[in-house]
């Protein structure tokens, strides 16, 4: 594993000095699936991401009060369990309980996609479903994400 | 000689396959006692003289979603399709020991599996079907104790003696910690849960399998098929271990293990993995474990058909992907087999979806003919070739795990974690650089999808399951359940075996998350060290 790349490749091509996007990745609920997590925390590493990564089963509130802390731009969900519905706008609900809503949510897994336009209502910015490409996702996160000043 | 149409072959584990094999890649292979006979050591031909001659495998579709009551009108429907044995998929609360009123189970009631919270919900999942007639297969690994204990309690209800009971609880928690996650304790405290499962049944349910030894959730997780056998053999070389430190002569526990592996896309590699790992597992019993009995030498296996390769794309290309890997479980002679449906890339299977999958499995033994001859491929340079290799490999990475002081200690540095992760994201690499394909995603898409339905889980299903959790827990003695509650606290802190104490709980229907809150409280818990 190429570790703590994340610090040495600032370089895409941003003025220096400016500070980099911060990404969480998140796992809410209990599902055990992190393949896709992993694979996602990796390549925004290697894209020049600082990004920090939760673990399993967490709660949206736990999630939520580590992206406060850690004072990310954005936070990706991954849910393979079905609890999409649930669980993706109570991490939205919970950000604007605490004024945060310029974080921007968005999220992926075996989500179908008459589910989607449900939750990109109730604020979630933007699915990812089986298949994507990793470019798509990272160049996602560096067009729509802006490092805080 | 033409130009090839690539410069590198490989296996969809990126490992390089040769144009043409030849006798001469056998050279110092002893065919009669590396490969020999089937029914005979090291069994690398299969465990049984004349295979699927005297006996199919056993069809099981892995299958459990909403209530107790969909999914046994769903197990009575399939039983009449032909299918031969019940495989029981959970909800994710009780895969991680809480009760559906759990504040964590929010929104996962039902969703991924069946809600089972307590024995009430057992008895309903099992009601018309007759526990003396059937085997059945639990897909459940930190509580299994406790559903175990529910099977066995539904059976005694039923009439039958727990001596006659057949099936399996995965039973697994190593791979839990390495790919699958649904781990609840730490791995000290898991494994002593592991042994007591071993003791109690060899003595009191002697056909239950205890341990299925599974690679299957290692290789979805992103792991190539020399660290799926690998890891899987590791893991099953660590509950010997513990079980005959655990002071259980080995031939008493070991005949009742099995393994789980999965069939994932690459032909040849697969079959070659499910031929080295019986060989494998004949040669470490006898020779490492010094096992006498043959029955504990015989590595049997149960078959899943790999979900990670099904496409959301195109989903009814999936049929075709479940075929061919549903052929490579039984050309490497598994003793069961579920088949994937074409839709489980978007939500759990239709009944429409999970007929065609079983169909599958019921051409495959009654039209294609595959099942006529034992090891059919056996003896072709290319596939004894590979086997020998898949050995090597992996008996490379056992020797490394030995090293580190055993999987226990391997899994706590993270070890085999760190090798899957780096195998998926190397896949991944190899996928966007276009040297890996996916029909439907990569190549070959199509802007118009033709749609297939969904099973949708009933918005009520978590009502429901939580009202009569509710009405369980109002409707017991309080005072016995209580006491039940001490005694599991106070047997969880001695040197007794558990399942006793277990079972008597569950028959005071104290829940699945009491019991586990219970264990919480004086084992303590494992969280994720989120590496990635």
């Amino acid at each position: 594993m190429a570790s703590a790349t994340a610090t040495k490749r600032s370089g895409t091509g941003k003025a220096k000095g400016k500070r980099k996007i911060r990404v969480m990745v998140g796992k809410p609920g209990l599902d055990g699936h992190d393949r896709g997590a992993k694979i996602i925390a990796r390549a925004l590493r290697d894209a020049g991401v600082e990004v920090i990564y939760t673990g399993l089963h967490q709660t949206p509130e736990m999630i939520v009060n580590a992206a406060v802390q850690e004072d990310v731009d954005a936070i990706g969900l991954s849910i393979l369990s079905g609890a999409h519905n649930y669980l993706f706008p109570k991490v939205v609900e919970l950000l604007k309980k605490k004024k945060m809503g310029r974080i921007v949510v968005f999220g992926g897994g075996i989500i179908p996609d008459d589910d989607i336009p449900g939750l990109r209502k109730k604020g979630v910015d933007r699915v990812f479903t089986p298949g994507t490409p990793l470019a798509e996702i990272v160049e996602y996160v560096h067009r729509r994400v802006r490092p805080r000043a | 000689m033409p130009q090839e149409r690539r410069k590198r072959f490989s296996t969809v584990s990126d490992e390089e396959v040769a144009a043409l094999y030849t006798p001469a890649d056998l050279e110092g292979h002893d065919f009669l006692k590396e490969v020999g006979f089937p029914g005979v050591y090291p069994f690398t031909r299969g465990i049984h003289p004349s295979m699927y001659r005297s006996r199919l495998w056993t069809m099981r579709q892995f299958s459990g979603f909403g209530t107790a009551e969909n999914t046994n009108a769903r197990y009575h429907y399939l039983l009449s399709q032909g299918q031969t044995g019940l495989s029981v998929a959970f909800h994710f609360p009780t895969l991680m020991g809480y009760d559906s009123d759990n504040p964590r189970a929010r929104g996962e009631v039902g969703m991924c599996g069946v809600a089972v919270d307590s024995l009430r919900d057992m008895e309903i999942l099992f009601q018309g079907i007759p526990l003396d007639g059937i085997t059945t297969s639990m897909t459940i690994n930190a509580p299994s104790a406790i559903l175990l204990a529910m099977y066995i309690a539904v059976a005694e209800q039923q009439g039958v003696s727990p001596r006659k009971i057949g099936g399996t609880i995965q039973n697994d928690i190593l791979k839990e910690y390495i790919a699958q996650h649904s781990w609840i304790f730490p791995p000290e405290s898991s494994m002593r849960i592991i042994t007591d499962i071993l003791a109690y049944c060899s003595e009191h349910v002697p056909k239950w399998n205890t341990i299925s030894i599974s690679g299957y959730h290692i290789r979805e997780a992103g792991s190539t098929a020399v660290q799926e056998l690998a890891f899987t053999i590791a893991d099953g070389i660590a509950y010997v271990q513990a079980g005959i430190e655990a002071g259980i002569p080995v031939d008493k526990f070991a005949p009742r293990l099995s393994f789980f592996f999965n069939a994932h896309m690459d032909f040849f590699e697969e079959i070659a993995k499910y031929r080295a790992a019986r060989r494998m597992w004949a040669n470490i019993m006898r020779e490492r474990f010094r096992a006498k009995d043959e029955n504990s030498w015989k590595l049997r296996f149960h078959t899943q058909t790999a979900g990670v390769t099904l496409t959301a794309q195109q989903p009814q290309n999936n049929v075709v992907r479940v075929a061919l890997q549903g052929l490579m479980a039984v050309l490497g002679g598994t003793q069961s087999l579920h088949t994937n449906s074409m839709d489980e890339s978007l939500a759990l299977p239709t009944e429409q979806a999970v007929t065609i999958a079983l169909r599958t499995q019921q051409i495959l033994a009654e039209e294609s003919g595959v099942g006529n001859s034992v090891d059919p491929l056996g003896g072709s340079f290319l596939l004894e070739k590979m086997t020998n290799e898949m050995e090597t490999k992996a008996i490379r990475y056992i020797r490394k795990i030995d090293e580190m002081g055993g999987m226990v200690e391997a899994i706590k540095r993270g070890y085999p974690q760190r090798e899957i992760i780096d195998a998926s994201y190397h896949y991944q690499r190899l996928l966007e650089k276009g040297e890996k394909k996916i029909v439907g995603v990569s190549c070959y898409t199509s802007d118009e999808e033709i749609p297939i339905p969904i099973l949708k889980i009933d918005k009520e299903v978590e009502r429901k399951q939580i009202a009569r959790t509710q009405e369980v827990r109002r409707k017991r003695n309080a005072r016995r359940v209580a006491s039940r509650v001490e005694a599991l606290k106070e047997a969880s802190l001695s040197r007794v075996n558990l399942m006793p104490v277990i079972l008597e709980a569950v028959k005071e229907y104290v829940t699945l998350g009491e019991i586990c809150d219970a264990f919480r409280e004086t084992m303590g818990t494992y969280t994720d060290p989120a590496m990635y």
